[in-house]
């Protein structure tokens, strides 16, 4: 043993995640998440209705009044079918950002959760990464439940469409990531207006209701830049079955946020919960 | 290090700081197998830190630190494998029920779902909360939230039993309750580390203990051997109506103990016969408001060493 420890720095973020996943121990994070809603069940059904009350009053209904809405090609579509891919994106982003942000506080800071897994062999990596994958399995459920909701409304025009899962699950990935690592810097519950100041927005304006053509030319490069466009446009894709190989500058943006946003929340927890 | 296999923990010059803070400033002690060690002091003695740095949740800032033979540095999930940790703050899921507490906490350890189901049966039992072993957690009592923070800490079979202030906040039933069953833990062998401010907790369950006072040891030993070495077999406590009767005994009071030590509201005594010192100081003329001979205990050996009470 050497004389003098120093201060330990936390272990580097990026070997510590993958030591994480090499061992499958975030799967634990997972199941005990797993055995709270055993018994919440219809907290996590909630979250479904959500989106797909919004589709039936903007995409069926607000759809009745519009016209046909052109997605390029020359291919025109009705509104609905046009609009219901963003409700998709949209379902998987909301479904990650409160379970990452506002549970995830409560967790961390009050109900002191995550004091009391680390006091076991687990790590921070194993907490950040665990979290993150939960949210991953909650947007693939919805994900899954409401594409079959569009089937349903036969809303669904190419088999590309089964890929609108994974998708889904990778813009949850995207949005997990981040929403932990923010909420590392929150304070109280004041600061989760930040969240809404920022979900909003993009839930409004990111292609989710009308093309992006209908923005102001600036606006529209803005728009092309921020995540859950990324999300929109890819679902729509896959659901227009409107295929290309653009669509993975899509999903590799949506990647390397989910990555970053998990290095950055392992990053902080060590410093904030390994004093 | 040249750490004899036998020490469970063993620290030399172990420091923590927090910024500019020093919590731990330099300590050395040794902790054996199957003994029950208190780290005995008040509250901001330095003694939750030193806990959490054996425990491996926080890092060492420096000096030398092994438990278990291992290093925390490097070796913290492999030690906390074999730990068990009650800490101060509640930390009890509450999300989730009684036995899912515990199911959750042993797959935390990796441990597989029949294992866990056996051990947890007997931990509720030991716990006595096998008839609220569906309820939630939240209207749990406090005791009854110790007992099964307790009982979580033991899923794994820990080799050692680390408890931070385990009976504060609680009544005093709960408390001998919960002191009974640390006991019985003791009987059978587990090691027990604790942190406790009250005194009486360290000379029920300890079996040898440090007292810590800001941030350093101010002494060691078992608790009969400081009791003898620092402080004396009896103590009269001598209580006035007002500080000015305290004041103006004093000088009556020189000599007619080994040692005299006046308080803020009392003036302690220290003698090998409580009841003749007891009878010299009524013969000088003495006539305190209460009079009380007690045996000397280690919140005499805490003034000694520092000069303050446990509860400042």
């Amino acid at each position: 043993m050497s004389g003098l420890t120093p201060t330990e720095t936390p272990t580097r973020p990026e070997g510590a995640v993958a030591t994480a996943i090499a061992g499958w121990r975030p799967l634990r994070l997972v199941e005990r998440n797993v055995l709270v809603y055993r018994r919440t069940w219809y907290v996590l059904a909630a979250g479904l209705f959500e989106p797909i009350l919004y589709l039936l009053s903007i995409g069926l209904g607000v759809g009745a009044l519009v016209g046909p809405v052109a997605v390029g090609g020359g291919r025109e579509v009705p509104y609905e079918v046009f609009v219901a891919p963003g409700m998709l994106a949209v379902s998987a982003m909301n479904g990650v950002v409160f379970d990452t942000t506002f549970n995830f506080f409560v967790k961390y800071k009050y109900s002191k959760t995550f004091d009391a897994v680390l006091a076991t062999p687990l790590e921070v990596a194993d907490v950040a990464v665990g979290e993150s994958a939960w949210a991953l399995v909650r947007s693939g459920a919805y994900a899954t439940a409401f594409l079959l909701t569009m089937v349903a409304l036969g809303l669904v025009q190419s088999w590309w469409a089964v890929l609108a899962v994974p998708a889904a699950v990778l813009i949850g990935f995207a949005f997990a990531g981040t929403g932990i690592a923010a909420t590392t810097w929150m304070r109280s519950f004041v600061d989760f207006d930040y969240v809404m100041l920022v979900v909003v927005p993009l839930f409004l304006f990111s292609a989710t209701f009308f093309p992006l053509g209908r923005y102001p030319q600036a606006l529209g490069w803005a728009v092309r830049v921020t995540p859950l466009y990324q999300g929109v446009a890819l679902e729509r894709a896959l659901v227009l079955g409107d295929v290309g190989w653009g669509l993975l500058l899509h999903a590799g943006y949506l990647a390397a946020m989910g990555t970053a946003g998990v290095w950055v929340a392992t990053r902080r927890l060590a410093i904030l919960l390994r004093r | 290090m040249a750490s004899s296999p036998e020490a469970l923990v063993e620290a030399r010059s172990l420091t923590k700081r927090f910024g500019r803070h020093v919590a731990v400033d330099g300590v050395d002690f040794r902790i054996e197998r199957g003994e029950a060690f208190g780290f005995l002091g008040p509250n901001g003695a330095g003694k939750s830190s030193t806990m959490r740095m054996i425990g491996c949740v926080s890092p060492v800032t420096s000096g030398e630190l092994r438990v278990l033979g291992m290093d925390p540095a490097g070796d913290g999930p492999r030690i906390r494998a074999r730990l068990g940790v009650v800490p101060q703050e509640d930390t009890l899921d509450t999300e989730l029920t009684v036995s899912d507490n515990l199911t959750i906490y042993g797959r935390y350890f990796g441990l597989s779902r029949t294992v866990i189901r056996e051990r947890a049966d007997e931990l509720l039992e030991f716990a006595k909360l096998t008839e609220r072993r569906h309820d939630r957690v939240d209207p749990l009592s406090g005791g009854m939230k110790r007992r099964l923070t307790i009982a979580r800490a033991l899923i794994n079979r820990p080799e050692a039993l680390l408890l931070d202030e385990p009976t504060t906040g609680l009544d005093p039933q709960a408390r001998h309750l919960l002191w009974e069953r640390l006991y019985r833990l003791k009987q059978e062998g587990v090691t027990l580390v604790l942190t406790t401010h009250y005194m009486e907790e360290a000379e029920q369950l300890c079996d040898r203990l440090v007292i810590m006072d800001r941030g350093r040891i101010a002494g060691e030993g078992t608790p009969r051997d400081l009791v003898a070495r620092h402080a004396t077999r009896e103590v009269v406590e001598l209580r006035f109506r007002s500080a000015s009767d305290l004041r103006a005994a004093l000088p009556r009071l020189a000599g007619v103990a080994e040692r005299v030590e006046p308080l803020a509201d009392r003036v302690l005594a220290y003698t090998g016969d409580g009841d003749a010192t007891a009878a010299a100081i009524a013969d000088n003329g003495v006539h305190p408001a209460a009079i009380l001979v007690r045996r000397g205990t280690l919140e005499d050996v805490f003034l000694v060493l520092t000069g303050r009470t446990l509860e400042d």
